[in-house]
């Protein structure tokens, strides 16, 4: 199939990823080792977010796939956490 | 219409190449979507043969009140066992399994599946988990659950409820497997000028259960490993002794388990819009309305499962939102139910057999569905909860609509599938004497359950005896009518008269423009379409 | 396999396997994600006890554990650009780079494991019967949770062993290497979800 055209991402590119990652695990790590507040586990979740999204973006190709995976995977994931949020329309108004 | 008679082209139907394989060996080694797909209704039939047999079984114990036939223990198991089985070895399955593998590949223009040989892994898996169910019946004892294994009980019972348990997890799979390779066939596959909008209504009621099949399978999947956990680790994660919150396990469960209701319906919403305009002799009506109303449902139907907990001591917040959410899922069915009714007025309308079955459809459906608003209420559904009304309404739309929705699927793709036709007649007699059996073998519950019948208990207060005893002729008629139809519809697949008839009911679809039956292939050269699906001239 | 099925390799369709593993990482995601909802629902009823349930597990091992994901993640990525650049043997080191690192981490975990257990802490163990209600949901959670993402783990290992030895005997090559791509997606969802299992677990001391 023609349309599969591959885009050869350069090695660089993955090592920066990798760094960048690297970075963002150690701020979580720092962020919630100096002090507990109640932001850290917000901060700490959305670092993991970012990271997500990196791996996802880069590592597993979506940035240049065709659109259609881009989409779904959004979907998907906003279905997950709108069943964690219809979720909790039980458990933080018990 | 040229020729509407496939003899005399010179090809092999799928039934006749067997790739060099003998005996049973023709039918478990091929990756043909067809032969799969009859794989499965064999095994189905198996099944549901079992099924039905349960299910009499508890109407003869409730045909009197006190111990009939059998004593509470086995009531229990025997509605377990019935349960387990029609959910996830009949109706989840059936459709899709059955009627999607042999006419999606052949709806969209293609020679097959994507994935051949997942296909046909799928339904080794479906035999594994019915295996896996089967054992369960011995050791210590059937469970005694019900198909819902609700925690705490679910750890708790001494009975071999682990089996059956695995044996729903391994299913899903099967399940999954068999969504994923739909979808990747419907993106994947489609004929030149077969677009989105130009695909038959059952193919896309196929593409949004298998989203379903797809992100709902695995919830229910980890939850149950979840209570295999409890159950062998005692880790406690709905062990309210341990922390653990029962209440999060009904959650889980319905997140799965009211899509599924979905994925049973979906298909066989799919197969009346094939049907209806068939033998109306019209364009359907509304053709994107049904398709977005499909995609609707598929959508909205995973935000509402809460509707089946509205007594378990869920929040006000949760309790509202959810009855409000059921209410809306309601409209895109109803939006269903007035296409089809469109489509049958002023159209030329033929009562052959598909016909009845899709016309009683649309009736069992429509009071299925409203008792669903009865039960989706707050309010009501208090008074309601866990009576025989709940069964009568479930018993309405599952059986009712999914297995309405399969008689009606079987008889008018008999002829394409076998290259035979049944005895028309019978096939009549049968429907009529098993529409009469059902109405009055579940209708009577509506009553019961509205003075307050509870579900699931194998004796009852006098003052229900009258209704019981209809309700349990009920099944004897319906099953008579279940006897002449399956009858009539193995007589006529083994010896009825052979048919080469490339399209008896004048339908618009691809599946009529391929011989009958159809090559192993489905066709020589994949067509190019080019007119809109459901065009009459 | 025969006759019958020998129609379907006739035309190679990339994108519809690609399309099959993306929808299978999906069905994983949600197979998750039903854990995801039972932690956040009993870290919202228990979060004080999840806080000092916490402090038993190790940090830096986690942390290292994590370096090693995300490093063996990029080693994979990379494969794929060495294959495509036709260099079989950069895309065999590279994958076995990945190996090597996973195994690593299995045995970090082995050992990680093995240290709670020698502390008395297992699914069910009467010490967690003892500490409360928070302490067992939070290890009941924990040893299943990284218990089912080591079998991931395992799972993934069994592909990318397959294919190593596709790629080694010329099977897969720089112009048919959608296995390798596939592996790779898989193993990046394990790398996905162990990058919220760590936060959710190690981090909220
Ligand atoms: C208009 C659409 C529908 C509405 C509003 C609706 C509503 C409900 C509600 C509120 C309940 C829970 C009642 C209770 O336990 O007190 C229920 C039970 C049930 N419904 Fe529906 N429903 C609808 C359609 C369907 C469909 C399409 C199916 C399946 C094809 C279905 C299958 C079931 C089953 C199996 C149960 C019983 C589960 C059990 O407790 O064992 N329903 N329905
Ligand atoms: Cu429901």
């Amino acid at each position: 199939m023609s349309d599969t055209s591959h885009h050869i991402v350069p090695y660089s590119t993955y090592g920066l990823i990798l760094l960048l990652l690297l970075v963002l695990t150690g701020t979580s790590v720092a962020v919630t080792q100096i002090e507990l507040t109640k932001w850290s586990t917000a901060v700490a979740l959305l670092l993991a977010g970012t990271k997500s999204a990196f791996v996802l973006a880069i590592f597993m190709h979506l940035k240049f796939d065709q659109k259609i995976f881009r989409i779904m995977a959004v979907l998907i994931i906003l279905l997950l956490a709108s069943v964690i949020i219809i979720t909790f329309l039980d458990y933080a108004f018990r | 219409m040229t020729s509407n008679d496939s003899e005399n082209k010179g090809y092999k139907s799928y039934l006749e190449e067997d790739g060099g394989r003998k005996g049973i060996f023709k039918w478990i080694l091929s990756t043909d979507h067809k032969r799969i797909a009859l794989l499965y209704l064999y095994s189905m039939m198996v099944w549901f043969t079992v099924g039905v047999v349960l299910g009499l079984l508890m109407k003869l114990e409730l045909i009197a009140p006190g111990q009939t036939i059998m004593g509470p223990q086995s009531y229990n198991a025997t509605f377990t066992v019935h349960g387990v089985i029609m959910i996830f070895l009949i109706v989840i399955p059936g459709l899709p399994a059955v009627f999607g593998n042999f006419m999606l590949p052949i709806q969209i223009g293609a020679k097959d599946v994507a994935f051949p040989r997942l296909n046909l892994l799928s339904w080794y898996i479906y035999v594994l988990g019915s295996i896996l169910v089967i054992l369960s019946l011995f050791g210590n004892g059937p469970p005694d659950t019900g198909w819902t294994f609700y925690a705490p009980y679910s750890f708790k019972t001494g009975t071999n409820m682990l089996p059956a348990a695995l044996g729903a997890f391994v299913l899903g799979f099967s399940s999954i497997l068999t969504g994923l390779n739909f979808i990747v066939t419907i993106h994947r596959m489609r004929a030149p000028g077969m677009t989105w909008f130009k695909m038959p209504l059952f193919t896309w009621t196929l593409y949004g259960t298998g989203w379903i099949q797809l992100l709902a399978t695995p919830i229910i999947g980890i939850t149950l490993l979840m209570v295999a956990g409890d159950r062998i680790l005692g880790i406690g994660f709905f062990d309210p002794a341990k922390g653990g919150d029962p209440l999060l396990y009904q959650h889980l469960f319905w997140i799965y388990s009211h899509p599924a209701v979905y994925i049973m319906i979906l298909p066989a919403m799919g197969v009346i819009s094939e049907i209806i305009p068939t033998f109306s002799k019209k364009t359907i009506f509304g053709y994107k309305a049904i398709v977005l109303s499909t995609l609707a449902i598929a959508f909205v139907g995973y935000f509402v499962w809460g509707h089946h907990m509205f007594t378990s001591g869920m929040s006000g917040t949760a309790l509202y939102t959810f009855s409000i959410l059921t209410f809306l899922v309601a409209i895109p069915s109803a939006i269903k139910v007035f296409n089809w009714i469109s489509t049958m007025h002023q159209g030329s309308i033929s009562t052959d057999i598909p016909f009845l079955w899709a016309a009683s459809f649309i009736f069992v459906f429509l009071i299925g569905g409203l008792t669903g608003l009865v039960v989706g209420a707050l309010a009501t559904d208090v008074h309601l909860h866990d009576t025989a009304f709940v069964v009568a309404h479930f018993h309405f739309i599952v059986f009712g609509g999914v297995g309405f929705a399969f008689f009606g699927a079987i008889h008018y793709w008999f002829p394409k599938i076998f290259g035979r036709m049944y005895d028309k007649s019978w096939a009549k007699t049968g429907w009529i004497i098993f529409f009469v059996g059902f109405v009055t073998l579940y209708g009577p519950m509506f009553y019961l359950g509205m003075i307050g019948m509870p579900r699931r208990y194998f004796d009852y207060l006098d003052e229900f005896h009258g209704p019981n005893i209809v309700s349990t002729l009920g099944a004897l008629v319906m099953i008579a009518g279940l006897l002449i139809i399956l009858t009539n519809l193995i007589k006529a697949a083994r010896h009825g008269e052979k048919t080469t008839e490339m399209n008896p009911w004048g339908g618009t679809n691809l599946e009529w423009q391929i011989p009958t039956p159809p090559p192993l292939e489905n066709f020589d050269e994949i067509p190019v379409i080019e007119k809109a699906t459901y065009k009459y001239d | 396999m025969s006759a019958t099925s020998a129609h379907i390799n006739e035309h190679r369709d990339d994108t519809a396997s690609k399309l099959g593993m993306w929808l299978f990482i999906f069905t994983e995601l949600m197979l998750f994600g039903g854990l995801f909802i039972t932690y956040s629902v009993y870290r919202y009823s228990h979060s004080g006890a999840f806080h000092l349930a916490a402090q038993e597990l190790d940090v830096t091992m986690g942390t290292i554990n994590t370096v090693i994901l995300l490093i063996s993640s990029m080693t994979l990525a990379m494969s794929t650009t060495a294959i495509q650049k036709k260099d079989k043997r950069t895309t065999l080191i590279l994958i076995g780079i990945t190996l090597v690192l996973a195994l690593v981490f299995l045995v970090n975990k082995y050992f990680e494991w093995s240290a709670k257990i020698g502390h008395g802490i297992w699914p069910g163990s009467p010490l967690l019967e003892e500490l409360g209600r928070g302490d067992t949901l939070f290890f009941g959670l924990y040893f299943f949770m990284t218990g089912l993402h080591a079998v991931h783990i395992i799972v993934g290992m069994v592909i990318l062993i397959v294919v190593f030895v596709f790629v080694w005997k010329d099977k897969l090559t720089f112009d048919n290497f959608q296995l390798l791509e596939n592996g790779g997606l898989y193993w990046h969802l394990v790398d996905l979800i162990w990058i919220f299992l760590f936060p959710l677990f190690y981090l909220i001391t």
